[in-house]
């Protein structure tokens, strides 16, 4: 049963991450690439890591996975905002490339 | 039915690669280079994971794409504009006297290519690495870890570490010859410095954990130092003024304390009438571990000296800028 579980949030989290990168590819600029690309890091991680969890052998092994994702989910979101921050200040004009 | 599906994985692995590193070698634009790079040595890490080679994935993951691609960005940050975007310089006879060269290279490299798919097949033939790691695995209890990879990189081969380490000390010397550090970066905004405070103490974790779990699984100092360093690449990133650098007397005996104890303990255990570095078994696994926690501290230090591309004003003793030494940092 935990088994299924694990499998269809696994799936659902792929998804994500297919979705994150079409739109990488597809979408028209960068805030909303940004958008597509923090949700597969978020979402799509964060339900992999759900679906990982139930296979978990024990309690250890839970703990690392969790902590891969907070890592991941506070270095996205800085590189995100660091990455929007720059090509705000580009268009402004207050960056000189 | 598992194997197809692992089989289309590591074609499409093997694709991607010579994709990346295609993409790294041939644009003109450095920056775009430095990010296939990048991706190839995160791609490479994975593909040494299939081989079962997790040791060297986890060194090629930290190492490979992580502090060389951090240390090429920043040699961008000081090569002029035009260089890195590869704007065109004009002039056809330099395109005509550039083919010459290219087709000279082609050829050279394809010679390489045939003499080490010959001598690999040579090797191949020769070598019997079955029975090597069987010899491995029937002396694995003597050496005081339980890791393989530990076992030979700190026991069997412990020579061939020692003199790695020597070279990385040498290493800094060059560093050093340079002349002073780079200029520090300014300091970032409230994200970045605050998420660099907060990775700090976990980077310093994870890496004892490396370190620690190195005797028994994937690990090592190699690894943990990386990972060291790169707490300090961010926290210069970050733009901390001084960056917790130790001052020069600290700095100096950080760098030669990994080759230090390492040439002590393999004396040491001469005195009591064995050969170099030929520990006693019961001593062996407290003997690595220490030789790992310093030569942990000091491939750490190495590389960030790298990633700053020169002397710090501690190492010269003149700290003018920034706070004191030992001044916590707001």
């Amino acid at each position: 049963m935990s088994e299924l579980l694990a499998a269809a949030l696994i799936i659902i989290g792929l998804i994500f991450f297919i979705a994150g990168s079409i739109g990488l590819l597809r979408l028209p600029d960068i805030y909303s690439r940004l958008h597509a690309l923090t949700k597969a890091d978020n979402v799509g991680l964060g339900l992999l890591v759900i679906g990982l969890l139930l296979l978990a052998d024990d309690l250890f092994i839970a703990l690392k996975l969790l902590l891969v994702w907070l890592l991941v989910l506070a270095s996205s979101a800085t590189s995100a905002h660091l990455i929007a921050q720059r090509a705000r200040r580009r268009e402004r004009g207050l960056w000189k490339p | 039915m598992e194997t197809l599906a692992w089989g289309l994985l590591d074609l499409l692995l093997i694709a991607a690669l010579l994709a990346l590193a295609w993409g790294a070698l041939s644009g003109k634009n450095l920056q775009r280079a430095v990010v296939h790079f990048i991706g190839f040595g995160l791609l490479l890490a994975l593909i040494w994971l299939r081989l079962r080679a997790p040791d060297i994935a986890l060194a090629e993951a930290a190492i490979g794409a992580g502090l060389t691609g951090a240390l090429l960005l920043a040699a961008l940050r000081d090569t002029p504009r035009e260089v890195v975007s590869g704007a065109d310089q004009p002039g056809d006879a330099k395109a005509a006297n550039s083919f010459g060269v290219a087709a000279g290279l082609a050829l050279l490299s394809g010679g390489l290519v045939v003499l080490l798919a010959m001598a690999y097949l040579q090797a191949l033939e020769q070598a019997d690495p079955v029975r090597l790691a069987q010899q491995i695995q029937i002396h694995l209890e003597q050496t005081g870890v339980s890791n393989p990879v530990t076992a030979v990189l700190l026991n069997f081969r412990a020579y061939d570490t020692l003199l790695e380490l020597a070279v990385l000390m040498a290493a800094v010397l060059g560093i050093m010859a340079l002349g002073p550090a780079r200029a520090a970066y300014l300091a970032s905004g409230t994200m970045l410095s605050g998420l660099s405070r907060w990775l700090t103490p976990i980077l310093i974790l994870v890496s004892g954990y490396l370190l620690w779990v190195g005797a028994h699984a994937p690990g090592g100092a190699f690894q943990a130092g990386a990972l060291l360093a790169g707490a300090g690449v961010l926290l210069r990133l970050a733009g901390f003024p001084d960056q917790q650098i130790p001052p020069a007397t600290v700095l100096r005996s950080l760098i030669i304390t990994g080759v230090s104890l390492f040439l002590a303990v393999g004396l040491g255990v001469m005195l009591a009438g064995r050969g170099f570095l030929d520990y006693p078994p019961a001593w062996a696994g407290g003997l690595i571990l220490l030789i790992e926690t310093a030569a942990t501290l000091g491939i750490a230090t190495t590389l960030v000296l790298a990633f700053l591309g020169g002397a710090p004003p501690q190492w010269t003793g003149l700290h003018g800028s920034g706070p004191a030494a030992g001044e916590p940092n707001s």
